[in-house]
């Protein structure tokens, strides 16, 4: 593995975009940062820059409102990117899913690298899914569920 | 100078960026378990500024390649001077190029986060380049030169000469490094009102650029901090490495204070300490 490569796998920073959740799952993506879970130890930073962010974390259904500005932070981050859908709203549009505004899941508008289910997620499943974007990163297939 | 001394001011010149790397990995280390958190490998600045390097170009003004090598070359530069053993004055005005092609390269986007990070960066500027100018004018007093060389020649550690501008440069470091509470141009962690201030439109090979300046500048202002006990490098380097782990308690038991307020205090506290110093000096007759 080059230097390149492993300096990309350790350093991870992250923007997240609330798209219009319930903030359920915007408090797991804070908790994932304290103390408890501590993502900062593999490299995860919270830098609300997108010209500078590596993944970005989309809570909430896309919706018509706020599609131009997903695709337009999406557009802002430099690639290598990935995106990571949080939450069944982030992935599906969940219970949102039949209102007249929301379009749907995130990647109705932007390509979606990694989904992460659950209402709201766990701080645990965020930190597992930024991993396995990880290895997407590193050109490896995603483990199988066992 | 000899060809032996020559190469070794040369290599810790070009050691800056390194040494200031390794401070920042410990840095965040350190904030890190006073957070009760494990906190991210020594090495990981190193391994964000390899992954910003590789990054796709994604620049905002034509001029910001060029300001960013300039950042750089000019913390360099600035380096140098201190190894050199030259004038502390110069090192001085060479630090505020560097500072000035960073707040050039912020206002030559066109992005309100980033236009304010640079106006409060001119203003950090404000608040500690005088009080670093008066420090040197006490070391001049001392030693009679503005040279790093006079100061290795007058013998006495300054510590035990002007403690009170050792204490006024500690207010310096902490605006120098960008933490709380006088981060007010631009900061990492969740402090995010700003975007990044000053760094908001700095992006892939530009903002590593900026970043390893970054580590320079702090590097060489550790050096001219551990002059003040200048017969013996080590205890100089454990001042100067005490005063970083001061400005990282400092940092994590203070929120950001809003720009007038670290203006106030810098010059109000920067300001009186050096010229009580001085002052009593005079009247015991030392200068």
């Amino acid at each position: 593995m080059s230097l390149v490569q492993k300096s990309q796998l350790k350093s991870l920073w992250v923007l997240h975009y609330d798209c219009g959740s319930c903030n359920g799952c915007d408090i797991e993506v804070l908790a994932a940062l304290t103390p408890k879970f501590d993502a900062e130890r593999f490299g995860i930073v919270n830098i609300g820059n997108p010209k500078q962010a590596d993944v970005l974390l989309v809570t909430g259904p896309a919706n018509r409102r706020n599609q131009t500005v997903l695709r337009n932070l999406y557009e802002q981050m430099p690639e290598p990117k990935l995106v990571i859908a949080v939450g069944t709203c982030g992935c599906t549009g969940g219970v949102f899913h039949n209102c007249p505004n929301v379009l749907g899941g995130v990647d109705k508008v932007i390509p979606v690298d990694v989904y992460i289910p659950g209402c709201a997620v766990r701080p645990e499943q965020i930190i597992d899914a930024v991993v396995l974007a990880l290895d997407k990163l590193a050109g490896k297939a995603p483990k199988e569920e066992e | 100078m000899d060809a032996a001394s020559t190469l070794i001011s040369l290599g810790l010149a070009l050691a800056t960026p390194i040494i200031g790397g390794v401070l920042a990995g410990f840095d965040r280390k350190l904030t890190a378990r006073m957070q009760e958190r494990v906190g991210p490998p020594l090495l990981q600045p190193f391994y964000d500024v390899i992954k910003l390097w590789a990054k796709k170009p994604m620049i905002a003004s034509s001029l910001q390649p060029v300001l960013a090598f300039g950042y750089l070359g000019f913390a360099l530069i600035a380096a140098g001077l201190v190894t050199f053993r030259q004038d502390l004055l110069l090192v001085l005005f060479v630090t505020a190029i560097a500072d000035i092609c960073l707040t050039v390269a912020a206002l030559s986007a066109k992005s309100p986060y980033s236009y304010l990070g640079a106006r409060r960066e001119f203003l950090s500027m404000l608040s500690y380049e005088p009080v670093m100018l008066l420090a040197y004018v006490a070391i001049f007093l001392v030693t009679g030169s503005f040279t790093v060389q006079g100061v290795l020649d007058y013998g006495m550690p300054l510590l035990l000469v002007i403690p009170a501008a050792l204490v006024a440069l500690q207010l310096v470091l902490v605006v120098e490094m960008k933490k709380s509470p006088f981060d007010v141009s631009g900061s990492g962690h969740a402090h995010q009102e700003l975007v990044r201030g000053v760094y908001t439109e700095l992006s892939g090979y530009t903002m590593a650029l900026v970043e390893v300046g970054h580590w320079a500048k702090v590097a060489t202002t550790l050096m001219i901090l551990s002059l003040f006990w200048a017969p013996n490098p080590v205890i100089g380097a454990a001042i100067a490495l005490a005063m970083f782990v001061v400005t990282l308690v400092i940092d994590n038991s203070y929120p950001r204070l809003t720009w007038q307020k670290m203006l106030r205090t810098t010059w109000a506290l920067g300001f009186t300490l050096i010229v009580l110093n001085i002052a009593f000096l005079a009247l015991g007759g030392v200068i």
